[in-house]
């Protein structure tokens, strides 16, 4: 789910880690023994890491590559069977995955315009000196606390429309049955994948902000500029690296809003939430197509890769410099 | 930043501050009355009574079994990754062997792949493995998903450890494996904290994985269960709430008694 943004984060510190490695095999292959060699671990200390991990996230990555080409029910007793192009031709004509790609695309990007300004105001509010702002971030922190299956629950309750906050304000919500339309579930998922995650993006932009040196607003002080200049001419472009790191997290962090949709609206009304992730679960482990279910994971994991691509070129973001530059 | 205080941020902080809080306020409150006073009552009245009945119902409906399930699925997966991550991160960091960088790079791949995109062939491994609706088969694949993250941890406060460190245990003769146990292992102390609180969160509020790889009640997980009794007791706000804070608490407890490692960790999990 945020495996993807983290290794964006990390790309920088992960590149270097790996030329130390390489220079390191060059010196041991021209310097055999000695003290450059002494104490140094061996491939073995590496090994029942790699081959754990291999075992289980590698090997089914390039298996859910072959499931897609077969027909498979998820019963033991008959294996999946190969059937060719059969999956993707049916992909290829299925409506529904039209409509979900363009509600996973919409969600991604009312996350993203939504949790970005938010976190960014209260991170550098945060960052603020005063004391008691240490409190209120130690309270942001609760929604951190509770996994997506808890904060789900917990807004579904609220928001029920018999026994929740809409019954008692009616004529706020109207007949209150929010998740019932499709514009209305969107947008409760939204608010409630806000609520969750931005507290985290809060802390990120709260740590950044305090790298800022204070010079340079005395400095625009002294120019003249006011609060708003100096937030839009200074804060925001020296919190550039930040805001992409976070909107990168963002939009892989989406692939989580499956527990929420999962949990309240199970895709509905009528496929109206059903995001790729959901979309496929329901194909898998509702109507038990796991093959077809395997193509709709391909293009999910084509979709992620050449989305993060895309952003990281048009951001610039693999030109960054140093590991901590987004944290 | 500027000494002036800013109102505009500080108005909104403060009504976003309210906008978490009022949810929070909201669950505590429901989930410490009876079912028939809610019902009466509304979810925003002042609190009236003080009754422990949700949590005891909570309970009686199994809750305990599915946080102990949690709980266990928590153990086992932050015992696998204390065994494979350390030894890992160490070779990374030290080992001059072009398999390992070859390893680490195979590792950065598996950053990429969000756990989504690979439940159906997992739940294919695990029920070949005859794993299917137990709380290892489940455990296994936890793990596995967090091993590169928690390696990259790792590494970065095992490469705070000064070379000559290092190179003092090497002329005085130590092998890797002392130096990793009475040098290395003690000054990553901070590292490996953040390592197990990562991995104990991804464990404890994972869904997917054990949604999809168990069945029977006497595996279901906490975060399982409460979707479980949002379908079947939907009408019953006070007590589905009351579960709601029963997984919260464990983790509430950690934030009281570690609180850097549970940023450094939640920083890890990123988006969760």
């Amino acid at each position: 789910m945020t495996r993807l943004a983290i290794s964006e984060r990390t790309s920088g510190f992960a590149m270097r880690e790996a030329q130390n490695t390489d220079r390191g095999g060059l010196h041991a292959a021209g310097r055999p023994g000695g003290l450059q060699h002494a104490g140094r671990p061996g491939i073995l200390w590496a090994l029942p890491a790699i081959l754990y991990f291999a075992l289980f996230a590698l090997l089914p990555l390039g298996f859910a590559f072959y499931l897609s080409f077969t027909y498979y029910n998820g019963i033991r007793i008959s294996p999946p069977t190969f059937i060719g192009l059969d999956n993707w031709t049916r992909l290829s004509s299925d409506a529904a995955v039209g409509k979900s790609v363009t509600i996973t695309l919409l969600l991604v990007v009312l996350a993203v315009v939504t949790q970005v300004p938010l976190g960014v105001i209260t991170g550098v509010w945060a960052a603020g000196p005063q004391r008691f702002r240490a409190i209120v971030v130690a309270l942001y922190f609760i929604p951190l606390l509770m996994s997506t299956a808890a904060v789900s629950v917990l807004w579904g309750s609220l928001l029920d429309p018999n026994f929740g906050i809409p019954d008692a304000l009616p004529w706020l919500f109207g007949d209150g049955n929010l998740l019932g339309r499709q514009w209305s579930a969107v947008a409760v998922i939204v608010f409630i994948y806000l609520w969750g995650a931005t507290p985290l993006y809060t802390l990120i932009f709260q740590g950044a902000a305090r790298q800022i040196p204070v010079t340079i607003y005395q400095a625009a002080q002294i120019d003249g500029a006011g609060i708003i200049r100096q937030f839009f001419s200074i804060t925001i472009p020296q919190l550039r690296n930040t805001i992409i790191t976070v909107t990168i997290l963002i939009v892989v962090g989406t692939f989580t809003a499956f527990d929420i949709i999962l949990i309240l609206t199970r895709g509905g009304p009528s496929n109206g939430t059903a995001i790729l992730p959901y979309f496929m679960y329901e194909q898998a482990f509702v109507a038990f197509d796991l093959g077809y279910g395997s193509a709709i994971a391909v293009v999910l994991v084509v979709l992620a890769a050449a989305v993060s691509l895309v952003m990281v070129r048009v951001t610039g973001y693999d030109k960054m410099t140093g590991s901590q530059e987004g944290i | 930043m500027g000494t002036r205080p800013n109102w505009f941020a500080g108005t909104f902080a403060v009504g976003w501050l309210f906008v978490i809080l009022l949810p929070v306020y909201l669950m505590l409150r429901a989930s410490f009355e009876s079912q028939s006073a809610y019902t009466r009552n509304g979810p925003l009245a002042p609190p009236t009574e003080f009754v422990l009945d949700n949590f005891i119902a909570s309970f009686e409906m199994g809750f305990g079994r599915y946080l102990l399930n949690a709980g266990i699925i928590t153990v086992g997966t932050v015992a696998i990754v204390l065994v494979l991550v350390p030894p890992l991160a160490f070779a990374i960091v030290r080992s001059r062997n072009r398999g390992v960088s070859a390893a680490f790079r195979l590792l950065l791949v598996g950053l990429a792949i969000p756990a989504q995109v690979v439940v159906i062939p997992l739940y294919y491994l695990i029920d070949s493995l005859g794993l299917y609706d137990s709380l290892l088969g489940v455990i296994l694949p936890t793990a596995a998903f967090v091993i590169p993250l928690t390696t990259l941890i790792l590494c970065g406060s095992m490469r705070e450890i000064s070379g000559e460190l290092y190179e003092a245990m090497a002329i005085d003769g130590a092998t890797p494996l002392r130096s990793f146990f009475s040098m290395v292992l003690p000054l990553a102390k901070g590292g490996i904290a953040t390592v197990v609180v990562y991995t104990a969160l991804n464990a404890w509020n994972g869904f997917l994985l054990p949604l999809i790889l168990t069945r029977s009640p006497e595996v279901t997980v906490a975060t399982v269960g409460l979707s479980q009794f949002r379908q079947q007791f939907s009408v019953n706000i006070p007590g589905l709430l009351s579960a709601v804070v029963l997984t919260i608490i464990p983790i509430f407890i950690v934030y009281l008694f570690a609180r850097r490692a549970l940023i450094a960790g939640l920083m890890g999990v990123g988006g969760k």
